[in-house]
């Protein structure tokens, strides 16, 4: 599959720089635009994520994969502000975002979504896209009242907010509710509103779960379309499948750490990870097991 | 029976002043739950923030009465913090415990001994009202209209003030809400959490709409307490709270329509049912084959008892309420 793939010049790049690193977990990259070092996090006595150190090379699509329970989503929570580690720093583009609050990350260019869709159900799929954008004149009450003082920027949200539409084929749900959407068209509004932030690093979390497989194969190509637009992706996936497909590096996590990195051909051979996901009897039979 | 003097009746009810006061208090917590969906159950306290604020002008400043505004503005907005700084960053449960737990420490406050100095205790304030009655270009003796829209010059004034302020606040809500402002709310009220991964302060967000919706409410305190001339503090009780709430689900909750003709519909239904029960009862006890139903003394509780069972018949079939979306309604718990 990989073969017919043809690569930006960008991509190409990133691709090129992510083959010359070393294949072990925490290692550096040549350009990071998120570093975390030292990030940990417990529940009462459960260790949830100890991650010693990670990097996510700018122009990649990054994978986080891992079992069931692996601390990745608590990982993302801790990275964008949503949760609090117990030690740890970690820099976006080095800006260190360790006493950043949650709602700032936005505006800093690293934006998220969420495994449970969280499209706004009451509001219409075009309101939903233009709260998406940052930095509006009419997010004040006081201008809220004078029209004529937000009308222009709203002209211009709302134009960009028709392209990304269009791109992400809702322009024709434009003025229904969000909540009259289908599961799949739920993940493609939330992508596509978490764009309006003008985001540099977009952060998914599992962006698959749900979604049927003819509607997969579109999502895969707009994550592509992402990075080939020279934004950076991190995104949380069980489907092995779409991480093989559309992934340029692949971090793994289990019980918290990261415990095996590498491009999607060398993490599907690695014994840790296959280790990780089927336990240590596998390759023994359950007759074999019953036997023992 | 006199059905003539009930349609009457009912229909000033419809446009009277306790449905004009009711009406702004409504237009405030339709902007904090209707569509920030804060559960304030505590209107009443933002109310006794305007009405006291006019008080404290005579009682315990003694400046002019247009002083009560800027007061009570102050007033609400040390309300607001003091009740959203510990509580808004919680699940919105929690503020409705809190907010009804701060109106009944505000009546308390207001009409304890301790405080009478500043608030008259239970017996209230009287004497604040003179400036307001002074502008009043109407004679405060003579009666003005025509039946059933026949009121006193000084309730016509303070109807006609009442009024222009609900429309003002309707106005400015429609605006408000029409905005990228009212579009950030309304997201919180669907999933906070997504507002915020986008790059917005969720906390101060509620903080405004707390504060704002405070601010109409104060202003409906006033005009309830400038057309009985007088702030008692059992005016502010919990029962107030409730029925604007109830007559906002009546209107339908996210619609400024609804927060306007709900409470007018309250009323009316409540003097219908009122006047109904007294004139039903007004010769002797009413029974059906001899059997008791009703007698005079029990008017009151009665009512109240109609008037709950059709606010049941209301959430059962029209659960949106009169103005409210069907359709929005239909989009909960997908």
């Amino acid at each position: 599959m990989d073969a017919e793939r043809t690569y930006t010049e960008l991509a190409q790049r990133a691709r090129a720089a992510l083959a010359s690193v070393n294949a072990s977990p925490g290692v550096a990259k040549p350009d990071p635009i998120l570093l975390a070092e030292n990030v940990r996090r417990n529940f009462g006595g459960v260790t949830a994520v100890d991650v010693q150190h990670l990097e996510v090379q700018r122009g990649s699509i990054t994978a986080l994969i891992g079992p069931n329970g692996a601390g990745k989503t608590t990982l993302f929570n801790l990275l964008t502000g949503f949760d609090t580690p117990d030690t740890g720093e970690w820099m976006f583009d080095s800006k260190n975002l360790k006493k950043v609050v949650a709602h700032k990350t936005a505006s800093l260019g690293m934006v998220r979504t969420f495994q449970l869709t969280k499209s706004l159900t009451k509001l219409s799929v075009i309101e939903n896209m233009k709260l998406g954008a940052t930095h509006q004149m009419g997010e004040k009450w006081w201008n809220g009242l004078l029209p004529f003082r937000y009308r222009k920027q709203e002209a211009m949200i709302e134009r960009r907010a028709d392209e990304l539409l269009k791109r992400f084929k809702l322009d024709h749900m434009r003025d229904q509710y969000a909540g009259t959407l289908s599961g799949g068209q739920r993940k493609l509004l939330e992508m596509a509103r978490a764009l309006m932030t003008n985001p540099r690093l977009v952060m998914l979390d599992e962006p698959m779960a749900g979604v049927n497989p003819a509607l997969k194969q579109s999502l895969n190509e707009h994550i592509r379309g992402l990075r080939d637009d020279g934004m950076t992706v991190l995104f949380v996936e069980h489907d092995m499948d779409m991480v093989h497909d559309i992934s340029d590096w692949v971090v793994v996590m289990a019980e918290g750490r990261i415990i095996a990195e590498g491009t999607p051909e060398q993490i599907s051979a690695n014994p840790a990870v296959i280790e990780a996901y089927l336990g240590t009897h596998q390759g023994k039979s359950l007759l074999e097991e019953g036997n023992a | 029976m006199d059905f003539i003097k009930i349609l009457e009746n009912t229909i000033s009810a419809f446009f009277g002043i306790d449905a004009a006061y009711f009406a702004l208090a409504a237009i405030g917590l339709n902007i904090q739950f209707g569509y920030t969906g804060l559960l304030n159950f505590g209107q009443s306290a933002f109310m006794a923030c305007g009405a006291y604020g006019l008080g404290m002008t005579s009682q315990y400043f003694g400046v002019g009465m247009w002083w009560g505004i800027l007061i009570g503005l102050a007033l609400v907005i040390i309300l607001g913090l003091l009740v959203g700084i510990p509580t808004l960053r919680l699940r919105a449960d929690y503020l409705a415990i809190v907010t009804i737990a701060t109106a009944e420490i505000v009546r308390l406050v207001v009409r304890s001994v301790r405080f009478k100095e500043y608030f008259g205790g239970s017996d209230g304030i009287n004497s604040f009202s003179a400036s307001f009655r002074d502008l009043s270009p109407f004679d405060p003796g003579a009666q003005y209209g025509i039946r059933p829209f026949q009121y006193s010059g000084y309730s016509l004034w303070t109807m006609i003030v009442g009024w222009s302020l609900v429309i003002v606040f309707s106005f400015l809500v429609y605006l408000l809400m029409k905005s990228p402002w009212g579009r950030v709310v309304k997201a919180i009220r669907e999933d906070e959490d997504a507002v915020r991964s986008l790059g917005k302060n969720v906390y101060s967000y509620k903080m405004q709409s707390l504060i704002i919706g405070g601010v109409v409410g104060m202003f409906s305190g006033m005009i309830f307490a400038l057309d009985r001339g007088s702030v008692q503090p059992d005016n502010y009780s919990r029962d107030v709270t409730f029925y604007v709430l109830t007559a906002l689900v009546l209107g339908g909750v996210a619609k400024v329509s609804g927060s306007v003709i709900g409470p007018m519909i309250f009323w009316g239904l409540y003097v219908f049912s009122d006047n109904f029960l007294r004139e039903l009862t007004k010769d002797r006890p009413f029974d059906i084959f001899g059997v008791g139903i009703i007698q005079k003394s029990q008017v009151g509780p009665v009512n109240y008892m109609l008037i709950g069972l059709g606010l049941m018949l209301l959430m059962t079939f029209r659960p949106q309420g009169i103005f409210g979306s069907k359709e929005e309604m239909a989009l909960d718990g997908r």
